[in-house]
């Protein structure tokens, strides 16, 4: 995993609520056994006409939002399925910060385990975000998780609360299994413990 | 320090919390309440009991690491974490731990024939190798034991209460039904359990959903379901685990409360949980992966310390009346956008709340339907009875009892897919499916079919379901397809009806 560093980036707007995981990444491209390539399908039912050209109704698609790193979307973003696909999908398509109210709890951990900061915020300050991408469509914002902050240049930038343990893995870009197995003794302790206090399940 | 090391870090924070910092007239007072707080902080959920027991490490500057003693397994979100084993040269720890079977992309019909779509046949291919590389326990398409994950591991008494268990698929939350605490994770997080056992965790608040009184004939678990997610929204238990308790949950079967812990997941929490009790011991007795004779005593011991004790605090507490609530059907394209059958399409003006306002308007544009039409009045062209919330025997048998003697309606197409080839087996030993068929329905194989669509059976565009799934988000069922979340019995009374209607009434 790349290691998450300040950067300044285009913030691209979703002002909807509820964003499930089948609109993220619709079921017809989970066949796939790899973890690459999901960007291009990113929000295909409403990225694309039935034709396949682009929908230029869809959000994203709009020109000033091309190259944008940020999503600023509505509360309750990534409900629904587990699929990991969602945020390989997001990362892939390059977007590395999301910026919401609330996250569905497995897509939120899903996010942190690809790179991907997912940042929370109260509804104010998103209504804030909202209305300066709105008047200033291409607007950049400063994400900078070392210090926990998110600047714009209207000046409604703020900090933000996250997890010690998510935050330094995201700024080392560690292998959570490394670190896991660095209690590899205690794993097997406990399991040694396990066998006796529950045998009928390693029976 | 002994203290400390005797009730743990969660005990003594209660404590603290509860008494010491508060203001005392005497020391006596100051006495009674440590004691008091002591005694209080003593009792638990079952979801604390069961994260205590399997809390591996619990260290500052790290999220704790939780012990997991089942690992569930299908096609679609497995493949990446097998990759990521063999590349890092990492092995999976505990082989016995893990179930697989085959379900999302599998054709319900025609099984004897090659997958026609190349992609999904390499999935499941990918599946099948994986599985034998690692020495894991598969249920093959063909293997007779086959059918939907969360259907299948109950069968075989794999799950068992007090346990953690996971599966890369946020229908887990099914198995808390067992009293388990089971939960749905992401592929990094399969590779992570594989690699080694556990899982990093935060720790969840606890909601209890109280169901009161008793459900009117031919109300199920499937609407206690979705009245809840009506009333708390898809987002009202994120953070949480909830635990069912009350009259009407007691009195659900075990398919009842998988039901009902299946679709905890669409009320926003990742876990359901509901306490095991005589039918939970009943339902496991004798069943493959269930505790031998050997050890069964020992292990209902263990079972019967895990409900909540009385006392203990949850975060929340919602509490619904069994006997308000109707048989559902929802409106939207979401879990939470759902009335009674008696009831209308809601206008988007008769939401204060804008942004369930604006999602309103948006659903029934999408829905294409008109505000304050009765949805006894919604025409629909497809039924589907089946998944991993109604596709077990329970909801053929309900199913078949509306659909006995009657003729699906001109125009319109009804599959029943049992969740597994034990319950089609079964069903057909009871002469279900003969019913089914003489009323015009498709009797097919197991799998997950239209509840997703991956397998090619799906909505065209604005086709309307009545389903007995999980979800009616926007093309679910297949593009620009228009779903409707109903009970199993409500799904069959549409079929012949043509539209929905109001079961009691039958």
């Amino acid at each position: 995993m790349e290691p998450y560093k300040k950067h300044e980036s285009i913030a691209a707007l979703m002002d909807r609520s509820n964003v499930d995981t089948d609109q993220i990444i619709p079921k017809q491209f989970l066949k796939k056994v790899e973890r690459s390539g999901f960007g291009v399908h990113l929000f295909h039912d409403w990225r694309f006409n039935d034709d396949g050209s682009d929908n230029a109704e869809f959000e994203l698609n709009k020109p000033a939002f091309k190259g944008a790193k940020i999503l600023v979307a509505g509360d309750n973003f990534g409900c629904g399925s587990s699929r990991e696909h969602a945020p390989w999908a997001i990362a892939d398509y390059g977007f590395n910060t999301i910026i919401s109210t609330s996250y569905a709890d497995i897509f939120y951990n899903n996010c942190f385990k690809n790179g991907i900061l997912a940042i929370k915020v109260n509804k104010d300050q998103l209504d804030e975000l909202m209305a300066e991408i709105s008047a200033n469509e291409g607007v950049r914002f400063v994400i900078d998780l070392e210090n926990q902050q998110v600047i714009t240049p209207a000046g409604n930038g703020f900090s933000f609360e996250i997890d010690p343990f998510r935050k330094g893995n995201l700024l080392s870009g560690l292998d959570d299994i490394g670190l896991t197995l660095k209690h590899e003794a205690k794993i097997t302790e406990y399991e040694q413990q396990h066998k006796q206090d529950y045998p009928w399940l390693w029976a | 320090m002994q203290i400390k090391a005797i009730l743990g870090d969660n005990i003594i924070q209660r404590i603290v919390n509860y008494a010491f910092e508060r203001p005392y007239n005497s020391p006596y007072d100051s006495y009674k309440a440590r004691m008091s707080a002591l005694e209080y902080a003593m009792k638990k959920t079952m979801y604390e009991k069961i994260w205590d027991s399997h809390l591996v490490v619990d260290a500052a500057g790290q999220a704790p690491l939780l012990y997991v003693d089942r690992h569930l397994m299908h096609e679609v979100t497995s493949p990446q974490a097998f990759e990521g084993l063999r590349l890092s040269g990492r092995k999976v720890r505990n082989p016995h731990s893990i179930l697989a079977t085959m379900d999302h992309c599998v054709p319900t019909k025609n099984r004897d024939q090659p997958i026609a779509d190349p992609i999904a046949r390499k999935q499941i291919e990918t599946m099948a190798e994986n599985c034998l590389e690692n020495g894991l326990n598969l249920y093959d398409m063909k293997n007779p034991n086959n059918g939907v994950i969360h259907v299948v591991v109950p069968e075989h008494g794999f799950v068992h209460p007090g346990m953690v268990v996971v599966c890369g698929d946020s229908h887990t939350a099914t198995h808390g039904a067992f009293g388990a605490l089971a939960f749905g994770i992401g592929t990094s997080e399969v590779e992570h359990v594989m690699a080694t056992q556990t899982l990093p965790q935060q720790k969840s608040k606890t909601m209890q959903v109280v169901v009161n009184g008793v459900l009117s004939k031919y109300a199920s678990a499937k609407d206690i379901a979705l009245a809840i997610t009506g009333k708390i929204g898809t987002a009202g238990g994120t953070g949480h685990v909830i635990e069912y308790t009350g009259e009407a949950i007691r009195e659900l079967s075990m398919e009842g409360r998988m039901t009902l812990c299946n679709m905890a997941i669409e009320a926003g929490a990742r876990a359901g949980l509901v306490a095991p009790d005589e039918k939970t011991y009943e339902y496991l007795k004798g069943r493959e992966f269930a505790p031998s004779a050997q050890h069964w005593d020992q292990a209902l011991t263990y079972w019967k310390s895990l409900p909540s004790d009385d006392g203990a605090v949850f975060d929340t507490t919602v509490t619904l009346d069994a006997s308000d609530i109707a048989p559902q059907v929802s409106w939207g394209t979401s879990p939470e956008q759902v009335v009674g059958v008696d009831g209308l399409v809601p206008a988007p003006e008769s939401f204060t709340d804008e942004i369930k306002r604006k999602a309103c308007e948006g659903a029934l544009a999408y829905m294409g339907l008109t505000a304050n039409t009765k949805i006894t009045d919604i025409a629909i062209d497809l039924v589907f009875i089946g998944s991993c919330t109604n596709g077990r025997i329970e909801d053929f048998r309900i199913a078949a009892e509306v659909a006995k003697g009657t003729k699906v309606a001109e125009g319109v197409t009804a599959i029943a897919v049992p969740g597994s080839y034990h319950v089609k087996q079964q069903a057909e030993d009871e002469g279900l499916d003969k019913i089914f068929i003489d009323a015009g329905w498709e009797w097919r194989d197991p799998g997950c079919s239209m509840c997703l669509a991956m397998n090619g059976d799906e909505l065209t565009k604005g086709q309307r379901s009545a389903s007995t799934s999980n979800r009616n988000f926007e093309g679910r069922q297949g593009k620009g397809g228009r779903t409707h979340l109903v009970s199993p019995a409500m799904a069959a009374a549409a079929a012949s009806a043509g539209h929905f209607v109001d079961i009691r009434k039958l």
